[in-house]
């Protein structure tokens, strides 16, 4: 008795399908603050082509974006900000933290900075550098690709 | 240059890095710029100022950096002012160009420039406390904890 | 009383219905008890909003628009309030603050050797010069002297940062008004002076490179092929530039007329760097207060005439030009030496030197613990950044960290004047204005 069903079946579970799609199309937010932005433009150009991975889109919009890359400092006037562009992204979405301003207030430890995004967000991939260079940023994507493939981060 | 040291008796004269230094009474500023600008300083590059807490018998100075493009020169006035009553006419009439800056003095060090048109907070949100270029504002820096990590007695 | 005032009679489920149909054209005229007020009341014309306050127009017609601080086209975290008629801009305000790192109290709390990874964070197109006036200052309290080499190194790599600078300023201006390949182009060609930079400094950004006595690093080994082979593409893919934009119709009339200054308006404004030469002042910190030997080579200072987008976009490709004039020049007369100050005091020893000699071990322990003092005194130190002056105000009282340190930012002045240029014009020609103003949030909040 044949175990498998006859003819081009791919057998998965909905999990699996569901995460192959988010992974293979996400759209970042352009979230650029400071320094970091500019190798995240960098990383979208053509030298370092982020199209390969299916991200070249990034959405002026939060509401058409999935993945917010907080790509440097985050200030104390900017947070609310932050954190209501974080609310219109509608779900499942992710938060790259990008470098250490972000991920920690990195050098500038004073009265102006937030002392990491993850005070405000939730934050799933913290890339460190300052600034990351575009294959550290890339590094983290695919990382953050793994992450969802796995099922870690669920939402 | 010369015009202005004779039109202005108490402005003291300094050389300080081979850059000219007018040390203005406050009640002269807004004047001694205006002429400052007819004896041809036609720009003003930058207004700014420096806490001196206790190290100074005025407190705060505030420096502007003058330049003349015709000349190729420059000049800094400065003007102390005494911690009760941080005040100084605004030179945002002769120049409008510092309007920015004298805001941004205005967040960091609380010192009011009278006449400025809109003398609110710049840089920092409308409802923060202090002003955070001062001497006796704290860094405001958060002591690093490591995750997860064990204290060590 | 026009058509447009009269009212829908809505008829709600549940109630009784209207006896007329909404298309019946009969009794349904106010009647003339209606107040003017009141009417307005209804049509919602009357807006509750201080800010707006010219009664003469049609009030229907104006309304503030927020830009920014979350939007692709203001570079960063910029946000303007504009009051617009219609689709034209009757005022601007820009707010700005969104960005701001606290970098002067931050300056206060590091070593003066410290200070330029500091600075250097600040206008993050143009790092090098940051480093560099802060650089000065502290020299200058010092009262040293570079050797020749350091000032050349100087000048070499900030005038190839100029023209990665001027790249990003024209891939954004391009990408902002939709030429999309322009920002490819851009980043491409910076890309081949990034790799330079960090094979020299060891970072693509924030290089923390120019330091007070000297540089960090000699240039490495081959320098010279690679600073030839961006000399040699640059002035080839720059003409690809002009192919893309100075011969588009759509680039010369959307920047040709928009977002003008002028030379009166931009002195009182006190804009310096390209916006101010597009505006036809032949103004330039390198040919009037030379700094780092600048004055031994040569190259122009390129000029405009209307001070609109499309001068300002003219003079930055110009000076690209004239940028690697003089690294061609810098490259060519390379002098030998030392890259740094020989003063022990000031300068780190070479790390050989740590192991043999028990003085240069103190040396650098005293200047890696507690820092070289600087005698007291102030001065104003400014370098011709891509954006215009960059002046870093320095004050020392004798100790090893900076009494104040403030930074007279180009692009914080350079922002005032975009009420100014975009007065009166169309909203589409917002973004047109600012990418070329070509403001870094960085600079503008530090």
């Amino acid at each position: 008795m044949a175990t498998t069903p006859p003819g081009n079946l791919l057998m998965t579970t909905v999990d699996k399908a569901a995460s192959w799609a988010r992974t293979r199309s996400m759209f970042p937010a352009t979230f650029g603050l400071a320094c970091c932005a500019i190798e995240m433009m960098a990383t979208g150009a053509a030298h370092y082509d982020l199209a390969r991975f299916g991200m070249e889109v990034f959405r002026a919009s939060p509401r058409q974006a999935d993945l917010m890359i907080v790509a440097g400092r985050v200030s104390q006037k900017m947070a609310p900000v932050l954190r209501q562009v974080y609310d219109q992204m509608p779900d499942p979405k992710w938060v790259i933290s990008m470098g250490a301003c972000a991920s920690s207030g990195g050098m500038f430890n004073n009265y102006a900075l937030v002392q990491g995004v993850d005070q405000i967000v939730p934050v799933d991939i913290y890339v460190p550098g300052c600034p990351p260079g575009p294959q550290s940023l890339m590094h983290g994507i695919l990382s953050l690709h793994d992450k969802i493939m796995s099922g870690e981060v669920a939402s | 240059m010369k015009v202005l040291a004779e039109a202005f008796e108490s402005v003291t004269w300094t050389e300080s890095h081979e850059q000219t230094v007018a040390e203005v009474p406050a009640e002269d500023w807004y004047a001694f710029a205006e002429a400052a600008k007819d004896a041809g300083f036609e720009v003003c590059v930058d207004v700014t100022a420096v806490d001196w807490m206790r190290q100074r018998p005025k407190r705060f100075e505030v420096v502007a950096n003058l330049l003349s493009m015709k000349d190729k020169q420059r000049l800094r006035m400065v003007t102390g002012l005494d911690r009760q009553d941080p005040t100084v006419a605004s030179i945002t009439p002769i120049w409008p160009g510092v309007g920015f800056a004298e805001r941004e003095v205005y967040d960091m060090f609380g010192i009011v420039f009278e006449g400025h048109p809109d003398l609110t907070r710049i840089l920092m949100p409308d409802e923060w406390e202090g002003h955070p270029l001062r001497k006796d504002f704290g860094v405001g820096s958060v002591p690093v904890q490591f995750k997860e990590s064990h204290k060590v007695n | 009383m026009t058509a447009e005032e009269k009212t829908l009679d809505i008829w709600v489920a549940g109630t009784e219905e209207p006896e007329f149909s909404p298309t019946d054209e009969g009794e349904q005229e106010f009647s003339d008890s209606e107040s003017e007020d009141r009417l307005a009341d209804q049509y919602g014309r009357v807006i509750d909003d201080d800010y707006v306050f010219d009664d003469e127009v049609a009030d229907d017609e104006r309304m503030v628009v927020n830009m920014g601080p979350q939007h692709p086209s203001t570079h960063g975290v910029l946000r303007l309030q504009l009051e617009m008629e219609g689709e034209v801009i009757r005022r601007t305000k820009p707010i700005i603050g969104y960005l701001h790192t606290g970098m002067e109290k931050t300056a206060e709390q590091l070593t003066f050797s410290q200070g330029p990874t500091n600075v250097t964070r600040m206008d993050y197109l143009a790092p090098l010069h940051g480093e560099l006036a802060y650089s000065l200052a502290v020299e200058r309290l010092l009262d040293v002297e570079v050797p020749p080499r350091a000032a050349a190194i100087r000048i070499l790599m900030t005038e190839l940062n100029r023209v990665s600078s001027h790249l990003v300023a024209l891939a954004t201006n391009g990408m902002d008004i939709g030429a999309l390949s322009m920002m490819i182009y851009g980043f491409r060609e910076r890309e081949s002076i990034l790799a330079f930079f960090e094979k020299t400094t060891g970072l693509r950004m924030n290089h923390n490179f120019i330091r007070p006595g000297g540089v960090a690093a000699d240039l490495p080994p081959g320098w010279k092929d690679d600073v030839s082979a961006i000399l040699k593409d640059m002035p080839e893919r720059m003409e690809q530039y002009d192919d893309l934009l100075r011969n588009n119709p759509i680039w010369l009339a959307r920047t040709e007329g928009v977002g003008v200054i002028t030379a009166e308006e931009a002195t009182a404004y006190s804009i310096t760097g390209p916006a101010l030469r597009a505006t036809g002042v032949d103004w330039d910190i390198r040919k009037a207060f030379p700094y780092s030997g600048i004055d031994q080579y040569e190259f122009d200072v390129p000029v405009g005439e209307n001070g609109d987008v499309y001068d300002r976009y003219r003079v930055r490709v110009e000076e690209m030009h004239e940028s690697l004039k003089i690294v061609e020049q810098v490259m060519d007369s390379m002098p030998k030496g030392d890259y740094r100050v020989g003063d022990r005091k000031i300068t780190p020893p070479p790390r050989a030197r740590i192991d043999e000699s028990m003085e240069a071990l103190i040396h650098h322990f005293k200047l890696f613990t507690e820092g070289f003092k600087v005698p007291a005194g102030e001065t104003y130190v400014a370098v011709e950044s891509p954006r215009g002056e960059l002046g870093c105000y320095l004050v020392s009282d004798g100790n090893a960290t900076p009494y104040r340190m403030h930074t007279r930012a180009p692009s914080f002045y350079n922002l005032q004047a975009l009420p100014i240029a975009m007065g009166d014009s169309l909203v589409a020609d917002t973004i047109a204005t600012i990418a070329s103003m070509d403001p870094v949030m960085g600079d503008v909040d530090r």
